[in-house]
C-alpha cells in the first residue's frame, strides 16, 4: 500500500524527519507512537503534501505511483485520507456541502458521475449512523464551533464518507470521552477491509484495545526506531519512553 | 501549500481574464459626442420627452456645471473625458418587440452569453424580466400579470408617457439633482432605466428584475430606477448587470431612488459584474452610483449587493431612515482583483424614533487590489433609541492588496445604541490544505472558503440570484490552473 524509504523532511531549515522507512501493507493496521515532537504529525503532512515542508531526501511509494509527484488534492484522490491532529474549521460552508464536493471530485477523478443528492443524502446518514455523530452537525458549518470530541468524531465520519485507501489518524482519540472512543473505535474497525490500510498515531494503548494494531512503531527523533507488535504498546505504556531513548542513545 | 497562497494564489488571480468579455453587434442608434445644452434637447427630443422633462434636464445640466467631480473617495483613476463622451445610444429598433419570438435573434445570443437565458428565467423561476440593451428597453414580460395587481414595471420612457403624475412626484424626491456630481450628471442625460410602482396593500407575487449592460464603446450608460411601494406593499427588486470587454473606459453612473411609503418593504438585491479592465488595469467601467431610499414609518428597505465588476466603483447605497420604527439594512459583498479600486458603504441616516439599521459588509481584496468599506450612521437629535449594529469583515487574497475600513458615527442622541465590529484576515492556509486534501482542486476549494465568509450576505439574496452571484464569486476569484 505505502512504502517509505529513508524520508527526509524539514521546515524553516530545521530538519524533521531523518530517514524515516516505513511499510504498510492492505489489510494491516499500524500503529505509530512516540513522544511529543518526535515528528508524527508532520510525516501526516508530509505525506498528505503540504508544502512548507521540503523533502530533501528519500522515496514513497503509494499504491504503485510515486507519491511524492503527486498534489495534495491527487493523493487524498487516489485514496490517501488525513484525520487531523487539529480539525479545521470553515466557517459558512456546511459539513454536507463540502463532503459532496470532495466526494465528487474525487469521483470524477476516478471518471465516475457526480453522485445524485438522494444517495448522498442516504450515504450521509448512514456513515453519521455508523460513527454516531449527531446528524445536526453534519448540516453545520465544518467544524466551526464543535467541541474537541465532536471535532475527532466528525473527522472519521468524513473517513466514513470517502472511504479511503490508506487511513492516517493523527490523535483521533486524544479529546473523545470514553464512550465515544469505544463508538468512533467501531466505525473505524468497520470500515476496515483486506484492500485498505489505517495508521493510527496514537499516545495512549488504550485506543489499541480498540483498534488492535498488527504493527506498532515508535517514532523518535525523526525515524523509527523500535517495531513490534501490540505488546510494545503495553510496555511503552508502562515504561514510558526513556528505555527507547537510551537504547537509541547507546546505539548512536 | 503555503507557497501557493502567497505567490501563485496571487499570481493566479491576476491572470483570470474577464469571462464576459464580447461585443455584440446590434446596431446603434448615436448622437454626437460631447455634453451641451444642444445634445441634452437632443437626447430629449430624441425620446418625445414633455416639456417638464427637458426642463429638468437642462436645470440639472446647469447645477452639473457648476460643480466639481469629488476627489475624497479612496480611489486613483483617470478622470473621465465628459466632452468626449457619447450621452445617447439606443439599438437600432423601431418597433418593440410584441412576444419573445419577435426578439433579435443577435440579442437572444447576447443573453445566453451573459449565461442568463431569459426563457429559462421567465419559464423557470417566473421572474418578469426587463432587459435593457445598453440604454432602451427592448423586451417586457409578465407585464399583464402585474397589470391586474396594479403593479407598473416598465422603462424609465414609459413610465413619463404613462404615468407622469408618479414620475413628477418622486423623481428626485430622494436624491435631489444637486446631490452629487455624478447624481446631477445622470440628472442631466439619463437615457432611461427601470420605473416600479406597487399599490397600497399590495405584495409583489414575484421578483421583479432587470438586467443592465452596457453595449456601445464609449458610451456612456446613465440609468434612472425608481421604485415606489405604496403604504402596506411590498417588493422585491433585482438588478444585474454584465459588460462586453472594452478597451477605453467606460462611465456608469445611473441613480437609483426608493420610496417606501407606510409599512411598505424594499428588498432590493444587486448583482453587478461591470468589466473591470485587463491585467494591468487597463480599460474597464467606472461605476459611479448614487442609490438612496427613503423610508416612511414602520417601512423598510433593505440593499444587498455583490460586487465583482469595474474598474472603478464609487457606491454607497444609503436609507434615510425618516418615519418612526423604520428599518435599513444594508449587505454587500465587494471583491476586487488586480488594479479594481471599490470604495463602497453605505449611509444610514436615522431621523426617526426607534429606527433602526443593520451593516454586513463583506470585502475580498485580490492582486493589487484595493477594497475600501466606507459607512457613515447618523442618529439625528430625534432619532430616540436608535439602533445600528454594523460588521466589516475583510478578506485578503495576496500580500500586495489592501483593505481599508473607514466608519463614520455621528450621533445626536444620547440614546442611541451603536455597534461597530471589524476583522481582517488572510485567507487560511490552513483551510485550503484541509479541502485539498478532501480530494478539493485549489479553485473550488477558494471558491467554497469564500462563499462561505459571504455567506450572511448571499443568504439575503433570492434563490436564484444567489446561485448566479456564487458563480461570479467563483469566476472573480478562481486561478486559471495549470
Ligand atoms: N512550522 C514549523 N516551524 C518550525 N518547527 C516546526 C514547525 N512545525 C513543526 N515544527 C517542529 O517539528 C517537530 C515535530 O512536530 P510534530 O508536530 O510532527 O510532532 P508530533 O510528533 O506530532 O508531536 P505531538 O505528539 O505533540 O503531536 C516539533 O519540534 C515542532 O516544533
Ligand atoms: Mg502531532
Amino acid at each position: 500500500m505505502i512504502k517509505i524509504n529513508n524520508l527526509h523532511a524539514s521546515i524553516e531549515e530545521k530538519e524533521i524527519l531523518k530517514g524515516l522507512n516505513l511499510t504498510v501493507n492492505a489489510g494491516e493496521v499500524h500503529a505509530i507512537m512516540g513522544p511529543n515532537g518526535a515528528g508524527k504529525s508532520t510525516l501526516s503532512s508530509v505525506l498528505a503534501g503540504r508544502e512548507e515542508y521540503k523533502i530533501t531526501d528519500g522515496s514513497v511509494e503509494f499504491d504503485g505511483k510515486n507519491l511524492l509527484e503527486l498534489s495534495t488534492e491527487d493523493r487524498a484522490r487516489e485514496g490517501l485520507f488525513l484525520a487531523f491532529q487539529y480539525p479545521i474549521e470553515i466557517p459558512g460552508v456546511s459539513n454536507v456541502n463540502f463532503l459532496r464536493t470532495a466526494l465528487n471530485e474525487i469521483r470524477e477523478y476516478k471518471g465516475l458521475d457526480a453522485i445524485s443528492a438522494k444517495d448522498f443524502m442516504a450515504l450521509v446518514r448512514q456513515k453519521t449512523a455508523l460513527v454516531g455523530l449527531d446528524s445536526k452537525l453534519a448540516t453545520r458549518s465544518v467544524n466551526e464551533g464543535f467541541s474537541g470530541g465532536e471535532k475527532k468524531r466528525n473527522e472519521i465520519f468524513q473517513m466514513a464518507m470517502l472511504e479511503p485507501k490508506l487511513a492516517i489518524l493523527d490523535e483521533t482519540d486524544s479529546g473523545l470521552d470514553i464512550d465515544a472512543l469505544r463508538i468512533v473505535s467501531d466505525g473505524v474497525n468497520s470500515l476496515k477491509s483486506k484492500d485498505n490500510a489505517i495508521i493510527v498515531i496514537t499516545h495512549y494503548q488504550r485506543l489499541l484495545d480498540y483498534i488492535i494494531p498488527d504493527y506498532v512503531h515508535v517514532l523518535f527523533d525523526g525515524k523509527i526506531v523500535k517495531s513490534g507488535q501490540k505488546d510494545l504498546a503495553l510496555k511503552l505504556e508502562e515504561h514510558g519512553y526513556d528505555w527507547i531513548k537510551e537504547e537509541f542513545a547507546t546505539r548512536k | 501549500m503555503a507557497n501557493y497562497t502567497e505567490n501563485e494564489l496571487a499570481k493566479d488571480l491576476q491572470n483570470q481574464e474577464y469571462k464576459y468579455g464580447f461585443v455584440s453587434d446590434i446596431e446603434s442608434d448615436k448622437i454626437p459626442i460631447g455634453l451641451n445644452e444642444d445634445i441634452i434637447r437632443l437626447i430629449s427630443a430624441k425620446k418625445n420627452e414633455p416639456e417638464w422633462l427637458l426642463e429638468y434636464r437642462l436645470k440639472a445640466f446647469q447645477i452639473w456645471s457648476s460643480m466639481k467631480e469629488p476627489s475624497w473617495a479612496h480611489v486613483n483613476y483617470e478622470i473621465p473625458k465628459y466632452q468626449e463622451i457619447t450621452y445617447y445610444s439606443a439599438p437600432k429598433q423601431s418597433k418593440k418587440y410584441d412576444s419573445w419570438d419577435d426578439v433579435d435573434p443577435e440579442m437572444k445570443e447576447t443573453m445566453k452569453k451573459l449565461g442568463i437565458s431569459l426563457e429559462e428565467q421567465k419559464r423557470l423561476t417566473g421572474v418578469a424580466v426587463d432587459f435593457v440593451m445598453d440604454s432602451v428597453s427592448v423586451a417586457t414580460s409578465f407585464k399583464e400579470k402585474l397589470g391586474e395587481l396594479g403593479i407598473i414595471f416598465c422603462s424609465f420612457s414609459d413610465a413619463v408617457r404613462e404615468h407622469p403624475d408618479l414620475v413628477k412626484k418622486y423623481m428626485g424626491s430622494v436624491i435631489p439633482t444637486t446631490d452629487n456630481f455624478y447624481a446631477a450628471l445622470n440628472s442631466a442625460v439619463f437615457t432611461d432605466g427601470s420605473f416600479c410602482y406597487i399599490p397600497k396593500g399590495v405584495r409583489c407575487p414575484m421578483e421583479l428584475s432587470t438586467y443592465f449592460r452596457i453595449n456601445e464603446g464609449g458610451t456612456g450608460q446613465f440609468e434612472r430606477t425608481l421604485v415606489i411601494a405604496d403604504e402596506g406593499s411590498y417588493v422585491s427588486y433585482l438588478e444585474g448587470c454584465t459588460a462586453p470587454q472594452r478597451d477605453e473606459n467606460q462611465l456608469h453612473a445611473a441613480v437609483v431612488e426608493l420610496v417606501a411609503l407606510e409599512k411598505a418593504e424594499i428588498k432590493y438585491s444587486t448583482v453587478q459584474n461591470w468589466y473591470p479592465g485587463d491585467k494591468e488595469g487597463k480599460g474597464g467601467v467606472y461605476n459611479f452610483v448614487t442609490k438612496r431610499g427613503i423610508c416612511e414609518r414602520d417601512a423598510k428597505i433593505s440593499w444587498t449587493q455583490v460586487e465583482t465588476g469595474s474598474a472603478v466603483t464609487w457606491k454607497y447605497p444609503s436609507c434615510i431612515l425618516k418615519g418612526d420604527n423604520s428599518i435599513g439594512e444594508f449587505y454587500s459583498v465587494a471583491v476586487t482583483n488586480n488594479y479594481q479600486q471599490a470604495d463602497t458603504g453605505t449611509k444610514m441616516i436615522h431621523l426617526g424614533k426607534n429606527t433602526k439599521s443593520t451593516i454586513i459588509s463583506k470585502g475580498i481584496s485580490a492582486g493589487k487590489s484595493q477594497n475600501s468599506y466606507r459607512g457613515l450612521v447618523q442618529i439625528h437629535k430625534n432619532a430616540h433609541n436608535a439602533r445600528n449594529f454594523s460588521q466589516c469583515d475583510s478578506l485578503l487574497m495576496t500580500n500586495q492588496c489592501g483593505a481599508n475600513t473607514f466608519p463614520y458615527i455621528e450621533c445626536k442622541n444620547s440614546s442611541a445604541k451603536i455597534e461597530h465590529e471589524a476583522t481582517t484576515s488572510k485567507i487560511g492556509e490552513d483551510q485550503l490544505f484541509y479541502c485539498m486534501q478532501r480530494g478539493i482542486s485549489e479553485e473550488k476549494a477558494i471558491s467554497l472558503i469564500v462563499n462561505g465568509y459571504c455567506k450572511e450576505v448571499l443568504n439575503q439574496l433570492p434563490m436564484e440570484f444567489a446561485v448566479e452571484a456564487q458563480k461570479l464569486l467563483a469566476i472573480s476569484l478562481e486561478g486559471s490552473v495549470g
